[in-house]
């Protein structure tokens, strides 16, 4: 199934076949299209959850056709104007009120992040109900966490530059828990800001990062997930390897051709998620203070903190576990602990595929040991993300230590109780009505 | 390449000696862009002193000034806020400034040169928010009942006396910075110098 393996184009002797045989001769234009869509043959019994991995990558395409259109307004500059305003706020006022449809724009875009981190989340979801990451598809996991961290930082970066209170607070607070690692910490906080505070330097900087080297790293990554995916092919909501029976061509009995079966499924999947994202953008485009924080309606004051400040809400559930780090070990600060907690909780996701030692990749074969611990982990982590929207307060703390504790034992202890669960019998081919 | 797998030992210690040296090129490639991403000359050079009148500044108020980017308090203290200071000897995590967060003129018991004036660079030192006035006792302020008046960080609840000392078992791990400054005359204080006419 893999690109390569296919006949080159033979013309009909029209003008558009000998054209594209032309072309087939020079590039592999039959091999790629036959590889990856039309003899891609993917799981007949693909459910819902099969729907986030094409909506991510439509998110990726809005956001970055959005955001080629907001770079042209747009302008990363710290330095006041004639009003005293930030010449970088005042250029996305100027984008929301001056620029035809740019209020549109803008919104596509602040509403695209959330709606990225909606979608990520759910298609890592699904990998954990049906075992995704299982062999053989561990690269296309580990590829996926790349694209979830650089997803991380490009949400950080482009946080910072409409410049408003919440932006430079938040950069603030995240860029000096860089300063907390010892010996390195002071001068790294320093590097990434490339000035003392955050200033116009660090707002350069991130649009920098925001614009050109994280958006090419991710579709880097995102090209990788894809062919490491369509080399071992999919995994379905059974967890059975469909290419251990095939047909007499060699096509896996329960595949279906990717295009047209699945290109027109997911369609269907663009169009509900279009009405919802469009029903955010239009009527509640700041998502409740949660996908436009008020304070950033209020342009940056290096004098004065807002009176709460917390991430938007894809970085809470890892934000709360920074701060239930609350003691210092070792001689090194909590503030260390923490950032290492918080980078721990991240990172551990791609260590799945070797701490799962179940017998069944799928939960439908799983027993109640796995239902009930991912159960409790999700409510975890909905836990956590309400508790990093809040101010700190003792009975908070408490709580988003008991769920970080949690958090990391589900991970952390999971090659023991993977391996202790009551499983049912696994069937040969996919189960499918 | 290869000769039926014979080596030719030679060739291969060229191609060897090659790629060591094309990759220590590519990492002195780097040098200038790692260097770039530091502070700029210009951004060294901003760290210039400012002269702050202090005339106006009644007992009890605080004003806020800009130096090197960051906000820095000028606190004209009550008597009744100074009286508070020797009581939370207890309660602060460094009560003599021990640590180096002051220069030797500040490190006192009210960690000022004049004890009613405080100038104390207003950004906790935990992860660099502004910590709000929370100046009136008690529930006043919203705060617990024995909270005498200071400053509470917004970000992660580190609070601090008039003095800028932080409480114990906060988040902060040291008391809030002094800047050095000087009285150039009894209401007009330089900061980010330590002599008069430097």
């Amino acid at each position: 199934m893999a690109a390569g393996n296919f006949e080159k184009y033979k013309s009909d002797g029209s003008l558009a076949g000998n054209a594209l045989e032309w072309l087939d001769a020079r590039f592999p234009a039959t091999s790629m299209w036959k590889g990856h869509l039309s003899e891609y043959y993917a799981p007949k019994n693909f459910n819902f959850w099969y729907f986030f991995g094409s909506l991510a990558l439509l998110v990726l395409v809005i956001q970055i056709v959005t955001g080629i259109f907001l770079v042209m307004h747009y302008k990363p500059d710290a330095a006041l104007n004639a009003n005293g305003v930030p010449i970088a706020f005042a250029s996305v006022e100027y984008i929301m009120r001056d620029v035809s449809g740019g209020w549109l724009i803008r919104y596509m875009h602040s509403t695209g992040a959330s709606a990225f981190f909606i979608v990520v989340y759910l298609h890592m979801f699904r990998g954990l109900l049906y075992g995704s990451y299982r062999k053989p598809r561990e690269l296309t996991w580990l590829f996926g966490v790349g694209i979830f961290l650089c997803l991380m930082g490009e949400a950080f970066f482009g946080y910072l530059l409409p410049w408003g209170q919440m932006s430079f607070w938040g950069a603030q607070v995240i860029v000096n828990l860089f300063s907390a690692i010892p010996v390195i910490g002071p001068d790294l906080s320093i590097i990434i800001r490339g000035d003392f505070v955050v200033g116009d330097a660090t707002l350069n900087r991130f649009f920098s990062f925001h614009v050109i080297a994280f958006p090419l790293v991710l579709i880097g990554l995102v090209a990788a997930h894809v062919l490491a995916l369509h080399e071992t092919g999919s995994n379905n909501p059974d967890g059975v390897e469909i290419k251990a029976n095939k047909d007499a061509n060699g096509i896996p009995l329960d595949g279906i051709p990717f295009h047209p079966y699945y290109t027109v499924k997911d369609i269907v999947g663009v169009i509900v998620f279009l009405m919802v994202f469009s029903a955010v953008m239009f009527w509640a485009p700041e998502g409740g203070g949660y996908f436009l924080e008020t304070p950033n309606f209020y342009p940056a004051d290096p004098l004065k903190t807002p009176p709460h400040i917390a991430p938007v809400w894809y970085f809470t559930p890892f934000y709360s576990i920074l701060r239930a780090v609350t003691f210092p070990l070792f001689g090194i600060d909590a503030k260390f602990w923490g950032v290492v907690a918080m980078g721990a909780s991240v990172v551990i996701f791609a260590f799945l595929p070797w701490l799962d030692r179940s017998p069944v990749k799928s939960i439908r074969y799983r027993g109640p040991i796995y239902k009930t611990l991912l159960t409790i982990f999700v409510i975890c982590f909905f836990i956590l993300g309400y508790l990093g929207t809040l101010s700190p307060s003792p009975m908070g703390e408490l709580v988003s230590q008991i769920c970080s504790v949690f958090y990391f034992g589900f991970f952390l202890a999971m090659p023991w109780w993977s391996r202790m669960d009551k499983f049912s019998p696994v069937p040969d081919r996919v189960t499918f009505k | 390449m290869s000769n039926q797998g014979k080596m030719d030992c030679g060739r291969r210690r060229l191609v060897v000696a090659t790629a060591a040296v094309g990759g220590a090129g590519a990492v002195a490639a780097l040098v200038p862009f790692v260097s770039s991403l530091l502070p700029s000359e210009r951004a060294k050079a901003a760290g210039a002193p400012v002269e702050v009148d202090i005339s106006k500044l009644e007992p009890g108020q605080m004003m806020t000034v800009e130096w090197r980017g960051k906000p820095v308090w000028i606190i004209n203290r009550t008597k009744d806020m100074l009286d508070t200071l020797p009581k939370l000897a207890d309660a602060v995590a460094d009560p003599k400034s021990e640590k180096q967060q002051q220069p030797a003129y500040a490190q006192n018991d009210t960690r000022s040169i004049k004890p009613e004036i405080m100038v104390v660079v207003g950004i906790c030192t935990h992860l660099g928010c502004s910590p709000s006035q929370k100046f009136k006792a008690g529930a006043d302020e919203g705060m617990p009942g024995e909270w005498l008046g200071g400053f509470l960080c917004p970000c992660h609840g580190s609070t601090f006396d008039f003095a800028g000392r932080v409480f114990k078992a906060k988040p902060a791990p040291t008391n809030l910075e002094v800047p050095p400054h000087v009285y150039l005359a009894d209401t007009r204080i330089m900061i980010g110098e330590d002599k008069k006419g430097a």
